[in-house]
């Protein structure tokens, strides 16, 4: 197979754009996809402070990447899960984000949960008995939402690609979840006083694509899955839209950006209905309730016996 | 040749020649669910790896929480 812009031989297909690229033009293909979602969605205005969640995987990385050589500045903020022990996976993905930040001459912040909060995922999941991700998923949430306002951030940018937020759609529409389904934006604005602006500049590009790029790049990123991954139900969602997208490409960008396009807005008010938010007593994020749902569950860790 | 897998990792072995896309479906996976890697490049479906080949197939769903 040869690429279709210069008859060299090539290096990756992507089904769903009828496209084969050599090396060169299969980067500059990323590139362009990644400026034209942040150009569509207006995600990043010049000049803005920004602020990328570093997890040492294939997305934050590549994206860190891409958006480095698009001549963005992007500080890189990674949480310490304390996940798979003292040489486990956390301290691996650590090690590979930071070593990507020593080779690019960036700023890497890291923040670590059992030394600034007092507990790990495991801990936290055990206490709860909850899901591992669940907890993990409110805590990176709310860390990476306060170190990016403490640090007078504009923006935070999020790894999150085209199978991570077709699989979200799919699961919500299935369940007919209309709040969240209606709170799946490419741009979450700060809405309240604490927050600051989301934004998720990979949405057109598959998570392969993202893989093939670090490999390609040479930048060395975390390949192991997480070993608290299992009762998750996101993976499942991936694997049976990848079935569907087997037989029929593009039928997850078909799905996610009908949904943008064309659908999303007529959900909006679902979510918009005016929850009264007040601050959180102990830490001033909007929360419905008297503590937020991250105190709570750092209240209940720090009390535990 | 032998084909080493991810998460966890293993390694196994099959005989002769294929193309890319028949050692995928041999194995019933799904292409757009992993990369083929041989050598650190990444091949093609139409690729033929042979008997003395080592390839590794990286799988790129990554989970946790999306949300
Ligand atoms: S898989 Fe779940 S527990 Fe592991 S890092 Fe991702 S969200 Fe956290
Ligand atoms: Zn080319
Ligand atoms: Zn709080």
């Amino acid at each position: 197979m040869k690429c279709k812009v210069c008859r060299e031989p090539a290096a990756i297909e992507i089904r769903r754009h009828h496209a084969v690229f050599c090396k060169d033009h299969f980067f500059e293909h990323m590139s362009r996809q990644v400026e034209r979602t942040i150009h569509d969605f207006t995600m990043l205005e010049p000049g803005e402070k920004i602020l990328l969640g570093v997890s040492g995987g294939k997305d934050s990385l590549a994206l860190w990447d891409l958006l480095t050589d698009l001549g963005y500045e992007v500080d890189g903020v990674y949480i310490e899960l304390g996940i798979g022990g003292e040489e486990g996976y956390s301290s691996g993905s650590l090690q590979l984000a930071e070593q990507y930040a020593k080779n690019r001459d960036l700023n890497l912040q890291v923040v670590d949960l059992a030394t600034d909060y007092g507990y790990t995922i495991p801990e936290a999941a055990a206490e709860t008995r909850r899901v591992a991700c669940s907890v993990c998923g409110l805590s990176k949430r709310y860390v990476l939402n306060r170190v990016a306002h403490d640090g007078g951030y504009d923006v935070l940018v999020m790894g999150h690609n085209l199978d991570d937020e077709a699989a979200v759609l799919m699961g919500n529409t299935l369940n007919w979840n209309l709040e969240y389904i209606g709170r799946q934006r490419p741009v979450l604005p700060a809405t309240k006083e604490g927050l600051v602006r989301k934004v998720k500049p990979l949405l057109r590009i598959a998570e392969r694509e993202t893989a093939a790029y670090c490999v390609l790049k040479g930048i060395d990123y975390e390949v192991d899955e997480c070993p608290l991954v299992g009762g998750n139900t996101g993976i499942r969602m991936k694997e049976w839209l990848n079935v569907i997208e087997s037989e029929r490409p593009g039928t997850k960008q078909r799905f996610l950006f009908g949904f943008l396009d064309r659908v999303s807005d007529q959900f909006a008010s679902a979510h918009q209905e005016e929850v009264e938010l007040n601050e959180c007593s102990n830490c001033g994020q909007p929360t419905t309730n008297e503590l937020c749902s991250f105190c709570l569950l750092q209240g209940r860790m720090a009390d535990r016996g | 040749m032998k084909v080493v897998l991810r998460n966890p990792r293993r390694e196994l072995e099959i005989e002769g020649d294929a193309s890319v896309k028949d050692v995928l479906k041999r194995l019933d996976i799904i292409p757009e669910t992993v990369l083929v890697i041989r050598d650190g490049e990444l091949l093609l479906k139409t690729d033929l790896v042979t008997d003395a080949d080592t390839i590794e197939l990286r799988p790129v769903i990554s989970g946790g929480s999306t949300r």
